[in-house]
């Protein structure tokens, strides 16, 4: 149940764009259309289990027993760019069609502060390897969830008539605030 | 002198490329907080572009982005161990958020796009510059939601009582609309010109 949770609170009720705002230069950069956004969100998902899943590690067997969490930062950083290069050689290697479809997406996602806002996040609140692992999945579905309606609604801004100083960046904010209005109607769902 | 006054309206890094979103929009909820993210990018830039440009040349093409942002997460440490020590209560509503100044686009992108090119003197412009646009828009937006959503700036009351106080814009939803108007209006008068 814990799980779920966990789960639910990182993609609906605190999701990471809409409300945490980390991921908000991806959101509005690759959000115009459908299939990048796709594309996009699934990077994202498997960047944030990679990241959770050697970050975890990091802290609790190496910072913490030698007492030197100051270098949080640095380390988490370091080992989010390194991993993600790591993998991206991999599928270019050996599973190339994954790579056309995620790759170029890759070094972008390193810098992306969703990815170490999840870290930070799962650091501070204190979780387990698998509760860390079910959070970045969350928070992974959650910005996959948001990218894609905006890219759907952004479609059909095209046909629509905007004042032209607003056209692109500023009507797109203006969307996410709307969308973060209706995303506040689940905050019910959990304290 | 141009390296500075860019930063400050006509490429301001928030309004014009978009650059440095995640803190723009959380931690613009009062005036204080806006202004405290605002001074340590600062900060973190100005060191920063100034190490990188230092380090320019002694740094092979294939690490740059690596060395770069381990010279960034090395000053946003400092910052973030300062304001623990010295302003626990600002720092703790910072959050996250402060940390998060090593993965801010604007940081990495003046130390790629500028000061990995140019020398000492105008890196350091290019970073006042920069920095000082980005804060002034941070206290922009700050200063609005704080005036229209609690109706106070750095907790000064400002606005007689009758006024109705809109709580969204203290809320998420406030904070992107805000910006969104703000970029309209940036656009608007640039084209003008």
């Amino acid at each position: 149940m814990n799980y779920v949770l966990i789960f639910i609170g990182a993609a609906i009720v605190n999701n990471f764009v809409l409300s945490y705002f980390l991921g908000i230069c991806p959101f509005l950069g690759v959000s115009t259309d459908l299939k990048k956004a796709m594309g996009m969100g699934l990077a994202v998902i498997f960047v944030m289990m990679i990241a959770a899943a050697t970050t975890w590690p990091v802290y609790h067997k190496i910072l913490v027993p030698y007492k030197v969490q100051y270098l949080e930062y640095v380390a988490f950083i370091l080992v989010i760019a390194s991993s993600v290069q790591f993998v991206e050689m991999f599928l270019r290697k050996y599973v190339p069609p994954l790579y056309s479809g995620l790759g170029i997406y890759l070094p972008l996602i390193t810098t992306n502060c969703a990815i170490l806002g999840m870290t930070l996040f799962m650091v501070i609140r204190d979780y387990s390897f698998l509760e860390g692992l079910v959070f970045a999945f969350g928070a992974g579905s959650g910005f996959l969830l948001a990218l894609f309606i905006m890219a759907g609604i952004r479609e059909r801004l095209n046909a629509a008539d905007i004042p032209k100083p607003f056209n692109g960046a500023g009507i797109a904010l203006i969307i996410a605030g709307c969308l973060a209005l209706v995303f506040m109607g689940f905050s019910g769902m959990m304290r | 002198m141009k390296n500075f006054a860019k930063g400050l309206f006509k490429q301001n890094p928030i309004l014009y490329f978009l650059l440095g979103m995640c803190p723009t929009l959380a931690v613009t909820t009062n005036a204080a907080n806006a202004l405290t993210m605002g001074l340590s990018v600062i900060f973190v830039l100005f060191f920063s572009n100034a190490i990188v440009s230092i380090i320019r040349k002694a740094v092979p093409e294939q690490v740059r982005i690596a060395s770069f942002i381990v010279v960034i997460a090395t000053f946003v440490t400092i910052v973030d161990i300062f304001l623990r020590a010295n302003f626990p209560h600002l720092s703790k509503s910072l959050g996250p958020f402060i940390p998060l100044i090593v993965v801010n686009c604007i940081i990495l992108g003046r130390a790629e796009a500028f000061a990995s090119k140019h020398g000492l003197w105008a890196s350091i412009l290019d970073a006042l510059g920069m920095g000082v646009g980005f804060t002034l828009t941070l206290l922009a937006m700050g200063s609005i939601r704080e005036i229209f959503g609690m109706g106070t700036i750095f907790g000064v009351p400002v606005l007689p009582g009758w006024f109705p106080k809109f709580l969204v814009m203290i809320l998420p939803a406030g904070a992107f609309i805000t910006l969104g108007v703000l970029v309209g209006i940036h656009r608007s008068v640039l084209d003008k010109k």
